[in-house]
C-alpha cells in the first residue's frame, strides 16, 4: 500500500487543480475547458481504481491507513495534522464520486452544450468533486469540515448558476441561498460538535477521538450531545427532517448538478459522517435512537411528498430525500446497519444518478418541460431513455435481481432487528421501512408511467423529442448497467459487507422479528402492489393535463407538507423579529453611542489644543505646572499610603 | 607618590559610540579639508558607514553582553543587553533617518538651507542659495547627536546621562533651525525646543543634585545596592530620593513627549526639516525612553526593598502621565488638519502606550519596550519620508495640467502638509500612498504590521504588572488613534483630488483657530522678525498662480529607506519571533 499511497493527494490534486485553472485561466479555456474539466475527474478517477485494485490485494486488517501529508495547524494544545486516510470506506466514495462523477462531466458536456458559461459549469464540478474527495479522505473532523464546506460552496454556485438571464434566475438565486442558508444551521452542529471533541478528547483526528480511549473519555452525556450535533450537521448536508426544505427548491440548478451533487454524492455526506462517527455513536444509544427516527421520518416524509410532485425533478428530489432516510436509519441501527447505509448509498448513487440524468435527457427532449402532466407516450421517442430509466426505476423498487434489492432489502431486514432486546422498535421501524417500500413503488411507478407510459403523448406545439448526442446516452447506459448488476455483484455472498468490515466492524448476527423470508415476500408484495396500483392510475387511465384539486393529503404534500410554512413560522418570523429588534438596538444605542464618542474626543481635543498657543512661555509654564501635579501626585500617594 | 595606573578600559565594549562619535569629528574635520563639490557624497558616506559600523560592532557584542554584561570606564557606560540593544536600534534608525536626509529628491534640492546663518528673506540669503552652496555640517551634527543618544541609553552614571543629553540635544536644535523652505517656522521651532530642552535639562539636574544629597553618589546601581543593604545616611529620607527620581524623569519625559512635557513636540515637529523630524521622533524617543526605562527600572530594584510606598508613588506618577499622555495624545491628534502635527500627536500617543508598557515595572515589558522603539521607529522614519516627497507645485494658471500630464510644469515648493491636500494621493502614486497606509496602520496597531506585536508587548507588560485597567485604557486610546490615522487614509485613497482647478491653498475648515496650524508668530521671547513666510507665500499665490500638489520621485535614498521600513513593519508583524526572541534575551538591566 506503501509505495501507491503517494498517489492518493492527486485524488484531491488533480480537480482541484482543473477548477483552478478553469477559474483563473477565464475565457482563454472556454474552447477545451470542459474537456479538460472531464479529464481531471477522470484522472483522478484512474488513481482512485488503482488505489482501489491495490488495496483488494492487501489482507483485511492492513486496509486502513492514515496518510500523513504535513501539519497543517498548530495552536496551543491542537495540533492539526493534514492527513489522509484510506480505507475501505473512503475508496467506495472515491470510487463513487470519481466513477459517477466523471459519468456526469461527460454528460454535461452535451447537456450544458449551448450554455454561454459552460467553462465556469465544469470549474464549479471539479471544484465539487475535489472538495468531496477532501471530505471522504480526510484523516481528522477539520479536514473533513474543510471538504464539508467545500461542497456545499459548490453546491450553493451550481444551484444558483443560472442566475441570470433567465426567466426563473431569481429563483434560482433564491434556491441557492436557501440551500446555502440551511446548510450552515447543520454546520454549526458540526462545529459544535468539534468543539466539544476537542475539548474531551484534546483531538481531531479520526485516529485519537474515535479510538477506544477518546471515546471512552466521553461520559454518556458527552457522547450523546456529540452524536446529535453530528445528526443536526448531517441533517443538514442530507437535507433531512427537520433540515430538508432545501432539496426540492436545489432542483432549480442545472439536471446534472441535481444527478451529482444532489442525488449520488454530496446529500450522502450525511450518511458517511454518521458511519464514520458510528463508535460515538454507538456509545451513545439515545443519539443512536434519534438518528433512527431521523431517518424513519424523512423516509416517510419524502416518499409522501413524491407521490404528489408533478415536476420530474421534485419528484426525484423527493425520493432522494426518502432514501438517504433509508441510509440514515440504517447508520442509526449499528454494525448491523452501517454496511447497508453504506451499500444503499452506492447503489442509490448509481440508480438515482441514472434515473436524474434520465430526467435530464426526457427534459433535454422536450424543451426544458419538467411538468409530467406534459409528458407522456415517450417511451417511442426516447427508447435509451426509457430502457436505463426503466432498469432505474426497477432498481429503486427494489425488484430481485436489480441493485436496490440487495441494498433496501438488508436495511429493512436490519430495522427487524431488535435493539437492546426492545423488540417495539424492531416492529415499528421495521413496518416503516416497508411501508415507505411501498410507497416509494407508488411514486416510481407513477414517475415513471407519466413520462413514458400512455397511449396519447401530452405535450401541445410540435415538439419532436428525439435522444441526445451519444456524449448524453451513453452515461445513460453507464448508469443502467450499474442499476441493474452492481447490486448483485456486490451483494451475493456478502462481498461488499466484507469489504467495509475493517471499518465498520464486524456485526454479531441477530434474528430479526420475523424469519427473513416472510419479510422479503411481504416487502415484495407490497411494493408489487405499490407499483400496481399506479399503473392503474398513471398508465390505464387517462392522466389529466391540469392537476385534480385532490384530496388534504395531497394537496399537502403537492406543498411538501407545508415545510416551509413551517421552517417560516416557526423560525424565520420569530428570527426577523429578533433582528429587527437588535438592528434597532444596535441602531439607537450602540451607534448612538459610538457616534457620541468621537464627539466627545472632539471637543477634548479643541479644548486642549488651546493649550498649544505658540507661547514658549506658557509651555514653560505648563512643564511647570505639570512637575508640580506630579509632586502633588506623588505626595498624596504617599499621604494615603502612611508613608512619611 | 602613588603611581599612576593606566584604567584598563575594555576598548571593544565603546567601539560603537567610539565609531559614531569618531566620525562626528572626522566629519567636522573634512568640512575644513574636502573641496565644496565632493563634500556632500563624502559626508553621506561617512555618516551611513559610521552608523553601519556602530550596528556591526553592536551585533559583534551582542553575544559577549547577553553572555556578561559589563561596566566601562568606571561605569559611565554600562553595557547591559538592553542597552546595546537600545544602541543597535538607535544606529539603525539613524541609519534610515540618514538615508532621507541625504535625499535630495528629483528637484535637485535636499531639505536644508543653503546657509542656515542667512537672516530669511535677505539678499545674502538668495546669493547663497543661487550659487548652491550646501550645508553640510547637518551630517556630522547627526552623528553628534545619534552618539548621544547612543550613550545615553547605556549609562549608569546620572552625570554622565546629563552630558549625553547636551550632547544629543544641541546638535538637534541646530538641526532644527535648518530648513530650506518656512524659515522662519524652522528657527523658531529651534528657539522654542532650546528654550524648554534647557528648562528640562535644568529639572534634570536640579533631580541629580538631590539624589547625591540623598545617596552620596550619581550612580543608579550603586544607590540601588545601597539601599538594599541600609546604612545611607539619608535612611529614612526617600522623600529626597524620590523627589530627586521624580525631576530626572521629568527631564527624560520632556525628551519622550509626554504630557504635560509634550508641548513643543507638534511645534517642534512642524518648524524643522521633515527629515530631521523623523530622525528625532525615532531615534531621540527612543535613546530618552530607553534611559527612562533604566532609571526607572534600576531606582525600583533599590526602592523596591527599601520602601516600597516610594516605589508606589513612582508608579502612581508613571501611571498618571502614561494616562494623560495617551488622552491628550489622541484626542488632539483627531483634531489635527496638518500632517506633520498628526504625526506629532500620534508621537505623543505612542509616549503613551510606551509608558503603559513601563509602568508595570516589571521585568519583561521593559524590554518588550525595545520591540516598541523599533516598530515605532520604522513606521515613523517610513512616514516623515513619504511626506518628504509629496509637495506643492505652483504653476501658472492655464498651462499645463488641464492639456496634458503635470509634468515638469512650475516650480516645487516645499511639503504639503495639509492633509485636505492629500486627498486622491492613492491615485497620484499608489505605491507611496501604500506604504504610507503600512506606516499608519503599523501606528495604529492592525494586526499583521509590526505596531500590533509592539502593542500587544506594551500592553501585556502591563497587564503582568497588575495594572489591567490601565491596559484596557490603553486599547480604548488606541482605538481612538485608529480613527485619526484611517481619516487620513480615508482622505488619501477615497477622497478625489481637490477638484484639480483647485485654487489652492486649501482653507482650514471653519471653526479651528488659525493660531494653532501656523504657530508662526512668537514675537517676545524668541526675538524672530515679525514678517512671516507664511504670510508671503499666501501673497503670491493671490497671483494668478496657483499651487497643485505633486510627488516628487526620489532619487534613491529616502525611497529606500521607505521601501525598507515597509519591508521591516510587515516582517515584524508577520514573523517577530526572532526580533522577539533578541529582546527577550535583552532583559537585563543589572551588570
Amino acid at each position: 500500500m506503501n509505495d501507491v499511497i503517494g498517489l492518493a493527494p492527486w485524488l484531491v490534486g488533480f480537480p482541484l487543480i482543473g477548477a483552478a485553472i478553469l477559474l483563473l485561466g477565464g475565457k482563454a479555456t472556454d474552447r477545451w475547458g470542459h474537456w479538460l474539466g472531464v479529464l481531471a475527474s477522470a484522472a483522478s478517477g484512474v488513481v482512485g481504481f488503482i488505489l482501489m485494485f491495490r488495496m483488494i490485494g492487501m489482507p483485511a486488517e492492513e486496509r486502513s491507513v492514515d496518510h500523513h501529508l504535513w501539519t497543517w495547524l498548530s495552536a496551543g494544545d491542537l495540533d492539526v495534522d493534514l492527513g489522509i486516510r484510506l480505507d475501505p470506506l473512503s475508496l467506495t466514495f472515491v470510487m463513487l464520486v470519481t466513477f459517477v462523477g466523471t459519468l456526469i462531466h461527460v454528460y454535461s458536456v452535451a447537456y450544458m452544450d449551448h450554455d454561454p458559461h459552460r467553462r465556469r459549469f465544469f470549474a464549479y464540478l471539479n471544484l465539487f468533486v475535489a472538495a468531496m474527495l477532501t471530505l471522504v479522505l480526510a484523516d481528522s473532523y477539520l479536514l473533513l469540515f474543510v471538504g464539508w464546506e467545500g461542497v456545499g460552496l459548490a453546491s450553493y454556485l451550481l444551484i444558483g448558476f443560472w442566475d441570470t438571464g433567465r426567466p426563473a434566475a431569481r429563483e434560482n438565486a433564491v434556491a441557492a441561498k436557501k440551500a446555502f442558508v440551511m446548510n450552515r444551521v447543520g454546520d454549526m452542529g458540526l462545529i459544535a460538535a468539534m468543539a466539544l471533541l476537542f475539548a474531551n478528547t484534546g483531538a481531531l483526528d479520526f485516529a485519537t477521538t474515535l479510538s477506544d480511549d477518546g471515546v471512552g473519555s466521553l461520559s454518556q452525556a458527552t457522547a450523546t450531545a456529540v452524536g446529535l450535533c453530528l445528526l443536526l450537521a448531517a441533517c443538514g448536508k442530507s437535507a433531512q427532517f427537520p433540515l430538508q426544505a432545501w432539496l426540492g427548491d436545489a432542483m432549480a440548478g442545472p439536471t446534472p448538478v441535481s444527478a451529482l451533487i444532489h442525488a449520488a454524492t454530496m446529500v450522502t455526506a450525511g450518511v458517511y459522517l454518521m458511519v464514520r462517527s458510528g463508535p460515538i455513536l454507538e456509545a451513545a444509544p439515545t443519539a443512536q435512537l434519534v438518528v433512527v427516527l431521523v431517518g424513519a421520518v424523512t423516509l416517510l416524509f419524502g416518499a409522501v411528498v413524491g407521490t404528489a410532485k408533478d415536476d420530474i425533478k421534485k419528484a426525484l428530489a423527493a425520493s432522494t430525500m426518502s432514501q438517504i432516510g433509508y441510509m440514515m436509519l440504517a447508520a442509526g441501527l449499528g454494525p448491523a446497519g452501517y454496511a447497508f447505509a453504506i451499500f444503499h448509498l452506492l447503489t442509490h448513487g448509481f440508480f438515482k444518478a441514472g434515473l436524474f440524468l434520465g430526467a435530464g435527457s426526457v427534459m433535454h427532449a422536450m424543451g426544458d418541460e419538467t411538468d409530467m402532466r406534459r409528458y407522456g407516450g415517450l417511451s417511442r421517442f426516447l427508447p435509451i431513455t426509457w430502457i436505463t430509466m426503466g432498469l432505474g426505476w426497477l432498481a429503486i423498487l427494489g425488484i430481485p435481481p436489480f441493485s436496490g434489492f440487495w441494498s433496501k432489502d438488508g436495511i429493512i431486514e436490519a430495522a427487524f432487528i431488535p435493539v437492546d432486546g426492545q423488540p417495539w422498535r424492531a416492529w415499528v421501524f421495521g413496518s416503516v421501512t416497508v411501508l415507505g417500500a411501498a410507497i416509494t413503488a407508488f411514486y416510481m411507478t407513477r414517475l415513471f408511467f407519466m413520462t413514458f407510459g400512455g397511449r396519447r403523448p401530452r405535450w401541445k406545439d410540435n415538439r419532436h423529442p428525439h435522444e441526445g448526442s451519444p456524449l448524453m446516452w451513453w452515461p445513460l447506459v453507464f448508469l443502467g448497467v450499474g442499476s441493474a448488476a452492481l447490486g448483485a455483484v456486490l451483494g451475493i455472498g456478502g462481498t461488499f459487507t466484507t469489504w467495509l468490515e475493517p471499518v465498520v466492524g464486524h456485526a454479531e448476527h441477530h434474528e430479526p422479528v420475523l424469519p427473513v423470508p416472510v419479510i422479503m415476500t411481504v416487502t415484495i408484495l407490497v411494493v408489487v402492489l405499490g407499483a400496481l396500483l399506479a399503473f392503474r392510475m398513471y398508465a390505464v387511465n387517462v392522466v389529466p393535463e391540469e392537476a385534480p384539486r385532490g384530496s388534504v393529503l395531497t394537496r399537502a404534500a403537492r406543498r411538501d407538507l407545508y415545510q416551509d410554512a413551517a421552517n417560516e413560522t416557526l423560525v424565520m418570523r420569530p428570527a426577523l423579529g429578533l433582528a429587527r429588534v437588535v438592528e434597532a438596538g444596535d441602531r439607537e444605542v450602540v451607534d448612538r453611542g459610538w457616534a457620541a464618542l468621537p464627539q466627545t474626543v472632539s471637543w477634548f481635543g479643541s479644548v486642549f489644543r488651546r493649550a498649544q498657543s505658540g507661547y514658549v512661555r506658557s509651555y514653560a509654564a505648563g512643564m511647570a505646572g505639570g512637575v508640580l501635579v506630579i509632586a502633588v501626585v506623588a505626595w498624596l500617594v504617599g499621604g494615603l499610603g502612611g508613608a512619611q | 607618590m602613588t603611581e599612576f595606573v593606566a584604567p584598563e578600559i575594555d576598548w571593544l565594549a565603546l567601539a560603537p559610540l567610539i565609531v559614531v562619535l569618531g566620525a562626528g569629528v572626522v566629519g567636522v574635520l573634512l568640512e575644513a579639508f574636502v573641496p565644496a563639490k565632493a563634500r556632500r557624497m563624502t559626508q553621506i558616506v561617512l555618516t551611513l558607514a559610521a552608523l553601519a559600523g556602530g550596528l556591526a560592532f553592536v551585533v559583534v557584542l551582542w553575544p559577549q553582553i547577553v553572555a556578561q554584561p559589563v561596566q566601562v570606564v568606571g561605569g559611565s557606560v554600562t553595557l547591559t543587553p538592553f542597552a546595546l540593544g537600545a544602541q543597535g536600534i538607535i544606529a539603525a534608525l539613524a541609519f534610515l533617518g540618514v538615508l532621507v536626509v541625504a535625499d535630495r529628491t528629483a528637484t535637485g534640492q535636499d531639505s536644508f538651507a543653503p546657509t542656515a546663518s542667512a537672516v530669511p528673506g535677505t539678499s545674502y540669503e538668495d546669493l547663497a542659495r543661487r550659487s548652491g552652496l550646501e550645508q553640510t555640517e547637518i551630517y556630522p551634527l547627526l552623528l553628534f547627536a545619534t552618539g548621544g543618544m547612543m550613550l545615553f541609553a547605556s549609562t549608569d552614571d546620572l552625570i554622565v546621562m546629563f552630558i549625553a543629553l547636551e550632547v544629543l540635544s544641541l546638535p538637534l536644535y541646530v538641526l532644527c533651525a535648518t530648513a530650506r523652505r518656512r524659515r522662519l517656522l524652522s528657527q523658531e521651532a529651534a528657539a522654542k525646543y532650546f528654550l524648554l530642552g534647557a528648562f528640562a535639562s535644568a529639572l534634570f539636574i536640579f533631580g541629580v543634585a538631590l539624589i547625591y544629597g540623598f545617596a552620596g553618589t550619581v550612580r543608579l546601581l550603586e544607590i540601588a545596592m545601597a539601599m538594599r543593604q541600609g546604612g545611607l545616611p539619608l535612611e529614612g529620607m526617600t522623600g529626597l530620593l524620590v523627589a530627586g527620581v521624580l525631576l530626572v524623569t521629568v527631564g527624560l519625559l520632556f525628551k519622550v513627549g509626554a504630557v504635560p512635557f509634550h508641548a513643543w513636540t507638534p511645534d517642534v515637529y512642524t518648524g524643522a526639516p521633515t527629515p530631521i523630524t523623523g530622525f528625532m521622533a525615532a531615534c531621540t524617543k527612543a535613546a530618552a525612553v530607553a534611559a527612562l526605562v533604566e532609571v526607572l527600572y534600576r531606582i525600583s530594584i533599590g526602592l523596591g526593598g527599601a520602601s516600597p510606598e516610594a516605589l508606589r508613588q513612582l508608579q502612581i506618577v508613571v501611571v498618571v502621565v502614561a494616562v494623560l499622555t495617551m488622552v491628550v495624545g489622541t484626542a488632539v491628534g483627531s483634531v489635527q488638519t496638518d500632517v506633520k502635527r498628526l504625526l506629532a500627536y500620534s508621537s505623543i500617543a505612542h509616549a503613551g502606550f510606551l509608558l503603559v508598557g513601563i509602568a508595570g515595572f516589571n521585568l519583561q515589558a521593559q524590554s518588550s519596550t525595545l520591540f516598541y522603539l523599533l516598530a515605532y521607529g520604522i513606521a515613523t522614519i517610513g512616514a516623515f519620508a513619504v511626506v518628504t516627497l509629496v509637495r506643492e507645485r505652483r504653476v501658472t494658471a492655464g498651462s499645463g495640467e488641464d492639456n496634458g500630464p503635470v509634468a515638469d510644469d512650475g516650480i516645487v515648493l516645499g511639503e504639503a502638509t495639509e492633509i485636505a491636500q492629500w486627498a486622491g494621493l492613492g491615485r497620484k502614486a499608489p505605491w507611496l500612498t501604500a506604504a504610507f497606509a503600512l506606516f499608519l496602520l503599523s501606528m495604529a496597531g492592525i494586526p499583521l504590521t509590526a505596531g500590533f506585536i509592539a502593542k500587544f508587548g506594551a500592553f501585556t507588560g502591563a497587564v503582568s504588572g497588575g495594572l489591567w485597567w490601565l491596559a484596557v485604557l490603553g486599547v480604548l486610546a488606541s482605538v481612538v488613534a485608529v480613527a485619526f490615522y484611517l481619516r487620513l487614509l480615508v482622505v488619501m485613497v477615497f477622497q478625489p483630488a481637490p477638484a484639480d482647478s483647485g485654487v489652492e491653498p486649501v482653507e482650514t475648515t471653519p471653526g479651528v483657530e488659525p493660531v494653532e496650524t501656523t504657530p508662526v508668530v512668537e514675537p517676545v521671547e524668541t526675538g524672530v522678525s515679525t514678517t512671516t513666510t507664511a504670510t508671503m507665500a499666501r501673497a503670491q499665490v493671490a497671483a494668478p498662480q496657483r499651487v497643485v500638489v505633486t510627488v516628487v520621485r526620489s532619487r534613491g535614498p529616502a525611497a529606500l529607506a521607505i521601501v525598507v521600513c515597509a519591508i521591516a513593519t510587515v516582517i515584524l508583524g508577520v514573523f517577530p519571533s526572532p526580533v522577539l526572541g533578541l529582546v527577550e534575551q535583552a532583559s537585563k538591566f543589572v551588570p
